[in-house]
């Protein structure tokens, strides 16, 4: 897909994706020149993956030979990835006892459940917000629970709170007041107007309890990988794309190791209506990361897979996109590549009415709320 | 090779060109710029620091220029970028050297999480380092020029780099930042500084950079143990007062100055108690810098 070769001599020019190379290949991080340190540093930073390559290298033995320019900033990002993770683990307990009096089934996701269930896919994993997931018909007490505990809501302009609380998959992102911490509270893994509706009362139904952590669970293994899956090629806005590539990579190298995960995995996505995500992520990630994926999984997705000219034509895009956001990966069609997945995911949210009319309000509305442009 | 090395030409040309590889203690900044501020700030303030070659790692890599299109020409801005992103705001033409240096201290506090970086100048004599942490306009540069030119070599005019594990400062050696009134306070403290010109009505006041003395830069890799802290007050009526501060408050005072003490948790923690368990803790307020220099001459 990508012509991944290591430069010669320091190319300023190149589009190469260091990050890449360092996620699939760690040995080749041995070739690297000072120049290309610095490129794969930047690119590492900006992707939001310098503490998941540390980790990486470290695993294979590699950390200790890193030349001392880019180690320090290997040990500054796993610090912060460190802190970052123990502060997730807070606010994942203070989460735990402001609902603890409703008994209600509270369900982790994403990084969050990667780094409380102790999966690989939280090595060096970065945080910017908890996700949770709880049952539609349990939304107002959770929230008010949470309110009466310090997270207030971030989106103030009557238009936003309807736009979340109608059409999407979560409330308005909720901060405490105190610690400034960000909480999404999720009901469904994609937008109630979307064209794909994954039932989220089978994810509840199939969640796995935490060990350790009463009241807690997470996704089972092959809903926690369709969400991922889910999430990622629905998302507009890819400057995470890499990062959240490579957390499906560790986890289906991790709940890959079973044989008997393939065929449930190909079977829930049937039942989960993500058919289309699931041949998506399959075939990036071993395309990308060179993710080991068994050959019948990957035909049997692929009967999901768009018709001609399409399926080529996503490929090109998703090779745009999953890359590291930084400017020196760049090549002549990025820019139009991101743009045609931004314009994808809003037309997969919503109905062309629907969305017609949000953009119509979003162009002519300047939200007095400073998060807001960047969401709704 | 170190900045003086280079001829006025061949530094310009390298600004302007494929950018310069300063060191500045344990960091490589790779600079660009054509805006002549720049150039002679650099030229002034860091002749004796260390140029790396083209092919040694830089850690951040920055360019201050003016912006494209109509702000290049009527009431002209300049831009600062880290890594080709200029998010910061721009700021009036004559400013380039002063956001030069303000936007490498953004770099080092936002990123350097291998140290813990607290605001905070630091100085040393006899081998035992002298923190000086307090907010914007307690006047610490200004002690901390003061006692430059008076027998303690300057680790870090603005940013105390701690060593997380072993608690030692690691020098970080740039121009000293004065502001207002402080300017003509040092020119006449000391009248061998080397100061560059004043920039007037920045966001800080007027604000003139004075270079680190020699020393400070030639011995940039020589860290010192904190055995002192001493938080300034500059007061115009006071007379100088050197009083122990409890070291509670000395350890509440480090945390609220730290950039990054949330991002090192437990070993943040431990590192700034160790700190203050280690050092003599005093709150000081003064007036004349020679009773200040004087105090200070006193410890030891």
């Amino acid at each position: 897909m990508d012509s991944d070769e290591l430069p010669s001599t320091a190319n300023a020019e190149s589009s190469l994706d260091l990050v890449r190379i360092a996620l699939r290949e760690p040995d080749r991080v041995r070739e690297l020149s000072a120049s290309s340190w610095e490129r794969l540093i930047r690119q590492a930073r900006s992707a939001g993956l310098l503490a998941r390559i540390a980790a990486v290298l470290e695993e294979r033995a590699l950390l200790a030979r890193v030349p001392a320019g880019p180690a320090a900033h290997f040990v500054a990002g796993r610090i912060l990835a460190s802190a970052q993770q123990e502060e997730v683990r807070r606010e994942v307990t203070h989460i735990a006892d402001a609902l603890r009096h409703l008994s209600v089934p509270l369900i982790l996701l994403k990084g969050t459940a990667y780094l409380l269930a102790d999966l690989p896919a939280a090595l060096g994993r970065t945080f910017s917000d908890v996700d949770v997931l709880v049952q539609k018909n349990h939304l107002a007490e959770v929230e008010a629970a949470l309110m009466l505990a310090g997270w207030a809501t971030t989106h103030h302009s009557e238009y936003d709170q309807r736009y979340y609380r109608r059409w999407m998959h979560e409330l308005p992102p909720l901060q405490h007041i105190r610690r400034q911490t960000l909480l999404d509270v999720h009901h469904a893994i994609l937008p109630e107007t979307a064209r794909l509706r994954p039932p989220s009362c089978k994810l509840i139904q199939a969640a796995e309890p935490l060990e350790g952590h009463p009241g807690l669970s997470v996704l089972a293994p092959a809903d926690m990988v369709l969400h991922s899956m889910a999430h990622l090629f629905h998302n507009e806005e890819m400057s995470s794309g890499l990062r959240d590539l490579s957390d499906l990579d560790l986890l289906l190298r991790h709940f890959g190791a079973r044989p008997e995960f393939w065929q449930g995995l190909v079977e829930r996505s049937k039942e989960l209506d993500l058919e289309r995500p699931l041949y998506y992520g399959l075939r990036q990630t071993q395309a990308i990361l060179g993710t080991p994926v068994p050959t019948t999984a990957l035909a049997i997705s692929s009967r999901a897979a768009p018709r001609w000219p399409l399926r080529g034509v996503m490929d090109r895009l998703w090779s745009h996109a999953l890359r590291s956001p930084h400017r020196t990966t760049r090549r002549p069609m990025t820019g139009m590549a991101l743009f045609a997945l931004y314009v994808r995911a809003h037309w997969l949210r919503m109905p062309p009415a629907q969305l017609a009319c949000h953009l119509a309000v979003k162009a002519t509305t300047r939200s007095l709320d400073r998060a807001g442009g960047s969401r709704g | 090779m170190i900045v003086s090395d280079l001829t006025p030409r061949a530094l310009r040309q390298q600004l302007r060109g494929t950018g310069l590889r300063l060191r500045t203690g344990p960091i490589v900044t790779h600079i660009r710029s054509r805006l002549d501020a720049v150039v002679d700030g650099i030229s002034l303030h860091y002749a004796g620091h260390a140029v790396e070659d083209a092919a040694a790692f830089a850690d951040f890599s920055v360019s201050v220029e003016r912006p494209a299109g109509l702000r290049r020409w009527i009431s002209p801005q300049v831009v600062f970028s880290v890594d080709g992103d200029a998010s910061f705001a721009p700021l009036p033409g004559d400013q380039g050297f002063p956001m030069l240096e303000w936007g490498l201290n953004w770099c080092v506090s936002s990123h350097c999480h291998q140290f813990l970086v607290v605001h905070a100048a630091v100085l040393e004599r006899g081998g035992k380092a002298l923190l000086l942490p307090a907010p914007s306009g307690s006047g610490k540069s200004t002690l901390c020029a003061a006692l430059a030119f008076s027998g303690w070599r300057v680790l870090s005019d603005e940013l105390a780099l701690l060593d997380p594990q072993h608690g030692y400062a690691v020098a970080l050696p740039r121009p000293i930042s004065l502001k207002n009134e402080s300017i003509d306070l040092i020119r006449s403290f000391a009248p061998q500084a080397t100061f560059g010109p004043v920039v007037h009505e920045t966001v800080k006041g007027n604000v003139a950079h004075l270079r680190a003395p020699p020393d400070a830069v030639a011995r940039a890799d020589e860290p010192a143990f904190p055995a002192w802290l001493v938080s300034p007050r500059f007061s115009a009526t006071a007379e100088a007062r050197l009083e122990p501060m409890p070291k509670a408050r000395a350890f509440m005072g480090l945390v609220n100055s730290a950039f990054n003490y949330n991002v090192h948790g437990r070993s943040g923690f431990k590192a700034l108690t160790r700190l203050v368990d280690h050092a003599d803790c005093y709150e000081f307020s003064y007036h004349r810098l020679d009773d200040a220099v004087r105090i200070f001459d006193g410890f030891g």
